[in-house]
This record gives structure tokens, sequence and C-alpha cells, in this order.
């Protein structure tokens, strides 16, 4: 059973800067959705904030109708996994170790590993294509095959809700296909709800379902690519110009940006 | 959620490896254990003279031996259950802190906590004229004080940085010592023996009254310690992740702090701040048990072993008699240096 994951009026920040302000959002329920927006909208923020690791200055998140930052916090970690930026491998630690970590909510202080443990961390490997890797240690691992095994970890928590923030930085264009073609087939074998931040507008309308773009920590707009990635989207949220033309390999949209040069005339109202 | 049907097979071939890895850990556990038990032998038969294991266990169970009650029940078991027990406390602790922190510089006796307990007794002592059970209480506000000073300054835009942490630590430790030094100067009635307590920590002269305290220290601090374990493993993996795995990261870390403060400075009040014991103990065992598992417990048996092994060496297989903090300083100092110059490599970023 998918959960769904609602903010209202939802504001949040660090210290004395305020970050967001009234985001209202509905998160579709075993759908993927993606964050976007410039450096500093606040994308990461959000996710911290729907996933409890931010206190919300105002307003509520809502997981089945129920707060999570009034939620046990285990209890909540069993429905709704967020994957970080930039997690720490501890140094000489295993592949096998690293996504067994992913079980941490499932167990009680004298609760002992159990079979369904074993289970989880299984299917996490299988699903990951990370079954070869399992007794390779972490830290010399190339940046593609880390990822997915930082997947791993989150898929053996078995939780409805994934966030991910940026689970493509650092990567090169084919192992970033690679993530988020392997986020698709969660989503669909499973029924995992994803909610991801991406930096790639492109990849982002062809991979989400949703569409979330954010300005200066406000809700722009939210729904299908095609409604959401427009060229007065992209002129708001970046401050960019850009055409919209329809991507030949996926059909959905796709932003060919125009700077000062090499746009061959190609601006506003040629 | 639904997971999808699996092979049994590799689910299989985790267990079997998990199994395998459970046996090795508690294979290891057992090996160290032996060795601490083992030590704690050697201290109670073997010194100026060797006392046979059957008289040693007749003192032990109260019966009057000539010639050994006063060498066994006075001298050498106090000695080897104070020994003991401050290895334990200072291993448990320090693993404690560096796992926290995620530095094996963060250790209790190298950014401050242990020598600002020390400094809190001795100035106690001194100044106010304390003893006995009044002592650690003192020794505890000292840790913790310089804890939390650590804490505050180290702190800047809602978080701690390590390498800064870890600076402001060594210039605490450098004005505890200071402190201890003063104290010290100022007090007319101390013994070499009792200077030397304070400054480096030395099991010379212990006491079954003064093991007591830091027994019962251990049961609750430890036990508390030994609970979080498995949380503190998750907190390696950064604060948000663990967050995400649904530890409350700042209760952890104050519960954590807490705890290994109150070790230190029970431990510390006991014996003084056994140098280097904390800081040494948790990397020599993840290097002889591999990654990937906690700490905490390994660590309070080597602590154990390094405090009776420095001590027995210390007293008889040296030219002349050192008190156990001498031996482990002079074991732990190359370590720290060969730490800093390693951290400065890799990045002043870190």
């Amino acid at each position: 059973m998918t959960q769904s994951l609602v903010t209202e009026d939802l504001a949040a920040g660090y210290g004395s800067r305020a970050v967001l302000h009234g985001i209202d959002l509905t998160v579709p329920p075993g759908r993927i959705t993606a964050i976007v927006g410039a450096n500093a909208c606040g994308k990461s923020t959000l996710l911290r904030a729907m996933s409890r690791l931010l206190p919300p200055r105002a307003g509520r998140v809502l997981l089945d109708g129920k707060e999570v930052h009034r939620m046990p916090a285990r209890a909540l970690a069993r429905q709704l996994g967020l994957l970080p930026q930039a997690p720490l491998a501890p140094e000489g630690i295993t592949v096998a170790d690293l996504i067994g970590r992913g079980r941490h909510p499932h167990h009680g202080p004298f609760q002992r590993w159990s079979r369904e443990d074993d289970a989880a961390v299984a299917a996490a490997m299988e699903a990951t294509q990370t079954v070869d890797l399992a007794e390779r240690a972490v830290d010399e691992l190339s940046g593609g095959q880390r990822q997915r095994v930082w997947i791993a970890m989150a898929l053996a928590q078995e939780t409805d809700v994934l966030l991910l923030d940026e689970p493509t930085t650092f990567l090169d264009v084919a192992h970033q296909v690679e993530v988020l073609d392997l986020l698709v087939d969660l989503n669909a074998a499973r029924g995992t709800t994803v909610v991801m931040v991406l930096h790639d507008l492109n990849l982002a309308a062809r991979y989400a379902h949703h569409l979330v773009a954010l300005a200066a920590g406000r809700l722009h707009s939210a729904g299908p690519p095609a409604a959401v990635l427009t060229e007065e989207m992209v002129a708001h949220v970046f401050g960019l110009s850009a055409r919209i033309i329809r991507d030949p390999v996926a059909g959905t949209p796709l932003m060919l940006p125009i700077g000062r040069h090499r746009s061959g005339g190609a601006g506003w109202g040629s | 959620m639904s997971r999808p049907p699996i092979t049994g097979t590799l689910t299989d071939t985790l267990a079997a490896a998990r199994r395998q890895r459970g046996r090795r850990r508690a294979g290891q556990l057992a090996a160290l254990a032996a060795v601490v038990l083992a030590l704690v032998a050697l201290t109670l038969m073997v010194g100026q003279s060797v006392t046979p294991p059957g008289d040693v266990a007749r003192v032990l169970l109260g019966r009057d031996v000539p010639g050994a009650g006063f060498t066994i029940g006075t001298l050498r078991a106090p000695r080897a259950l104070m020994s003991l027990l401050t290895g334990l406390s200072f291993g448990l602790a320090g693993a404690a802190f560096q796992t926290m922190l995620r530095n094996p510089l963060a250790s209790p006796d190298i950014i401050g906590i242990s020598f600002g307990a020390s400094g809190a007794a001795v100035a106690g002592i001194v100044f106010f004229g304390l003893s006995g059970s009044a002592v650690a209480p003192v020794a505890i506000a000292g840790g913790l004080g310089v804890a939390l000073g650590i804490y505050a300054l180290a702190w800047r835009g809602g978080g701690v940085a390590g390498a800064r942490l870890i600076l402001i630590g060594i210039g605490m430790a450098a004005m505890m010592q200071s402190v201890i030094s003063y104290s010290l100067l100022k007090a007319s009635t101390w013994s070499q023996n009792e200077a030397i307590r304070w400054m480096a920590g030395s099991v010379n002269g212990a006491t079954l009254a003064e093991a007591v305290p830091l027994a019962l220290a251990l049961a609750v601090c430890g036990g508390v310690l030994l609970l979080r374990a498995r949380d503190l493993e998750a907190l390696r993996l950064g604060d948000d992740t663990a967050a995400a795995l649904g530890i409350r990261v700042g209760w952890l870390r104050i519960t954590v702090l807490l705890a290994a403060v109150g070790l230190v400075a029970f431990a510390t009040a006991a014996a003084g701040p056994i140098a280097f014991v904390a800081f040494l103990s948790g990397p020599i065992v993840s290097r002889l048990i591999g990654p990937g598992r906690s700490l905490l417990l390994p660590a309070a048996l080597g602590g154990a072993v390094l405090v009776l092994g420095a001590d027995w060496i210390g007293q008889f297989a040296l030219p002349m008699r050192f008190p156990v903090g001498i031996v482990t300083g002079a074991l732990g100092a190359p370590w720290l240096v060969y730490l800093i110059a390693r951290s400065n490599r890799v990045g002043a970023a870190s």
C-alpha cells in the first residue's frame, strides 16, 4: 500500500535564514516526482523538511494524514527513506555490510538479525545489480557503483516512499541515466513513491511523472512535465531564455538554453 | 511494502556469510577476553616474587595464606582490579568518542576531557580539601565542563566541524594540564607518586574501596554506551543518513557524551588520566578485527589489555619502575604524531 505525502503551508530554514515559504505540495503516490529549481532555491531543504531532518517553521508534512514531525523516528524510517547528497562510507566497510545498515529501523536494541533482513538485503542487491560487489570495500568502488550501493541501502530499508537528494551528482551522463533507469525499475516493480531533487531539467522531464519547480523558496508550478517545463517557467525560475521542443527520443519536453553567444538568433520572438 | 518474490539462494548466501562473520566476531571477542584474563592472572601471580596459582586462588577466596596474603590481597589484587576497570572504561569511552565524532583524534585524552576531569579533581583536593567520594563529582563536572566548552567553541553555523573541534580540544588539554601543574605546585604535601597519578595516571597504591565507584559507573555508563552501540555505528554514515535510518541524532549525541564523560571522569578520579589508553585502544583493535562492526566492546577489552600490560611492563620489565601512564604515554605519543601528520596530508578540509 503506497502512502500519500503532502505538505501544507510548509516553511523551513536554517538559523535566522528562512529558506522555504508556504509550500503546498501533494506528492502523487506510487509515482516519480522530481524537484527542480535554481541553485539555493530550497530544493534540498524541502526534501530535508519532508523527511523530518529539519523541523518546519510553520505548516505541516503529512504522511498518510499523520504529521511526520510527530511520528516516532524509527516508525517513520520504516515508511519513509532518504538518501542524502553526500552520505559517508566508513573506511573499509563492505558493500554487503553497508546495504545491511538499511535494516536499522527494523531492529530494536536487543533484536537479532533475522532471515527477513537477509531477504531484504538480497532483494535490494538484486534490484541494484550489486550482488557481484557484495564483498568489495565501498571506498574502492567507482562513483556509479557507489551510488547503486547507496540506493541499495535505502531499498533495504523497505520504505514506501524514497526521497533522494541529487542522486546523479558527480556521475557522468551514462551513469546518470543508469541510476535514473534503476529508479524507474524500482518504481514500477515495487510501487515505491520516489521523490528526487535533480539538476538536469531534461532528465527530470524525461524520468519524472510529476515535476515540481521551486523559485526562491516558493512553489512555482507542479504537474506533469509537459505542463511544468515551459519557456515561461525556465525564464522565471532560472532567469534563462530557452526554447522547449519535443524530445525526439522520449517525447517529453526538451529545454534548449539560449545564452548570449552561439544561439544563432534563436532568441525571444525570432 | 511489496517486495518482489526472490530466489532463496542469495538470501541463503548472505545468511551464511553473516553467520560466519558472527562466529568470527565472537571468536575475536573471546580471544581478547582471554588475553585480558591472562594479564590479570599475570598481575596476580608474578611480581617481585612468583606466587603459585593455588595460593592466589586461596587468598582471593579469603583464606589466610602465610607470605602471600599481603602481597596478593593488598597489593596485587586491587592493582589488577583497578587496571582492569580503568582500562575497560577508557577503552570504551575512547571508542565511543571516536565513533561519534568520526575521527580517531577525537578521543577524550587528546581533546582535554581526561585532563579536565583530572584538573578539577586536583584543584578540588588542593584548594577545597576534598577527599574520597567527593572527588568523583568534581572530576565529572570538570570533564563535562571541558566537553561542553569544546562543543560551544567549535559550534559554527548549525554544526560542529571535526578539525576545529579537535584543535580546540588540544588547546583545552594544554590549559587543563597547566591547571594540574599549578595545583601541584601550590600543594606542599604531594608525594611524587600522587603528582604522577594526576598528570599521567597510575594504579600504584590502588585500594578495593577506590574501585567500587568506578565499577558502578562502568556498569551504568558502559551499559548505556553498549545499548547505543548500533545507533553509534549508523552515525558513521553521516548525520543525515543516521536520521533517515530513524535515529534521533541530537539525543544520541547527548546520551553518548554524558555516558562517555562519566566513564572517563570516574576512571580519572580513581587512577588519573592514564595517557592515551582511550586514544589507542579503538584504532588498535580495529586493525585486529577489521572494519564494519562496532568497536565499543572490543575497544573496552583492548583498553584493559593496554593498562594491565603496560602496568606490568612498567613495574617489572624495565630497568626501573614506571607508573602505567608513563608507559602508555610512550606508546601513544608516536601514534598521535603519525595521525596528525597523516590527517594534514589527507587534507586540511576534513
